[in-house]
């Protein structure tokens, strides 16, 4: 493939917690090139020490995202011409997760408040029963069908001035998924589970100001699954049952 | 550092949801206050309705009312995304409530003078 003649002039923090500085680096600009082939070319080209996580390269595993020029991204699937300022790139690692090293984080804290929310599932059938007929019609199901294709990327998370405010919030990714959990009616901890999404750090704390949803990069809509959850606490308050 | 998703209207819709919100809970205890006069000490009323007739003090007035109605209109619109089924035209939810916000202050501004 030709190269094209432009350079990128490309800024990449790196450190670790105990702080770091940006570098930058030239790096030859090629037609259809993503944020992640930039950042593979430096690592492969000039700075083999350099830090950062990708698997599957298509937008399946959710492990690429960092802040390109100060907006959370999926790298693999963000082409440089849709990022670019200039010819500038600025990457950094996601926001409000500990970094470990360069533009990797620390998803622990993350991944914990999926369970903090119950957004795991609890079954009430076994592998010997009939599976479930549930029409994907239904009123729950489509609520659910929504929410499920998360690929647990954390660029919600990143968004979300909450979870800058208050670090205990349990953050769109989580409460989306406890969403679509609370409309799976095979699940047997609904009470739970409601009681998890209403605890101090719950979804009452959100603004509903939909950064989450502006930059979800598979189009989900954490803001409209946490004002589900809104609606349904009200309602389960009102009747008494948390 | 201006954060880029921070120039989002909704995010804007937001930033001045709260922000009414705060000069609101500011001046209306002052509000309440002037309005007790008429109860205990009416001449000290008739002296804080006479400056009400400053051009400056109506220009305030009218920002109080335009932020009343933000703070007004912004709520319903929070109340209507939460509780309401999911609209996709969020933005043009924010545009409408500050629209209409502006549309009243514009209004009284005319009666005002
Ligand atoms: S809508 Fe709620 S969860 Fe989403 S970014 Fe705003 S506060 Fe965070
Ligand atoms: S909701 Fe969207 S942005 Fe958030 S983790 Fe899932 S895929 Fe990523
Ligand atoms: S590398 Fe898997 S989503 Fe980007």
């Amino acid at each position: 493939m030709a190269e094209l003649s432009d350079e990128l002039e490309v800024a990449v923090w790196q450190g670790d917690r105990a702080g770091g500085a940006m570098r930058i680096y030239s790096v030859p600009q090629r037609p259809s090139q993503t944020v992640l082939d930039v950042v593979t070319w430096i690592q492969r080209n000039v700075e083999p020490g350099l830090s950062y996580r990708f698997a599957c390269r298509v937008g399946m595993c959710g492990s690429c995202a960092m802040m390109v020029n100060g907006q959370p991204r999926w790298a693999c699937r963000t082409h440089i011409k849709a990022a670019l300022a200039g010819n500038h790139l600025e990457l950094r690692p996601l926001r409000n997760l500990p970094v470990i090293k360069d533009l990797a984080c620390d998803m622990s804290e993350f991944f914990h408040k999926w369970q903090q929310a119950e957004g795991r599932f609890y079954p009430t059938a076994d592998r010997h029963e009939p599976v479930a007929k549930i029409s994907p019609a239904s009123p729950r199901r489509a609520a659910a069908n929504k929410g499920i294709e998360c690929i647990n990327c954390a660029a919600c998370y990143a968004a979300c001035d909450v979870v800058a405010w208050n670090p205990g919030y349990l953050g769109p990714a989580a409460l989306n998924r406890a969403w679509t959990l609370l409309n799976d009616v095979r699940d047997g901890a609904q009470k739970r589970r409601q009681r998890a999404v209403l605890q101090n750090n719950g979804c009452q704390n959100c603004h509903s100001m939909q950064g989450c949803a502006s930059f979800c990069p598979v189009a989900l809509n954490p803001t409209a699954a946490i004002a589900g959850l809104k609606r349904t606490a009200l309602r389960a308050i009102r009747q008494g049952q948390v | 550092m201006m954060r880029p998703h921070h120039k989002s209207s909704l995010w804007l819709g937001f930033l001045l949801h709260r922000l009414s919100g705060l000069i609101l809970a500011l001046f209306l205890p002052l509000h309440f206050y002037v309005l007790g006069l008429a109860l205990v000490d009416t001449a000290a009323l008739d002296g804080y309705l006479i400056l009400t007739r400053n051009p400056v003090v109506k220009f305030m007035e009218c920002t109080l009312v335009f932020l009343l109605a933000v703070h007004l209109f912004g709520g319903l619109r929070v109340l209507a995304l939460e509780f309401l089924p999911w609209h996709s035209r969020q933005k043009t939810l924010v545009a409408a409530s500050s629209a209409a916000a502006l549309f009243l202050a514009c209004l009284f501004l005319l009666r005002a003078f």
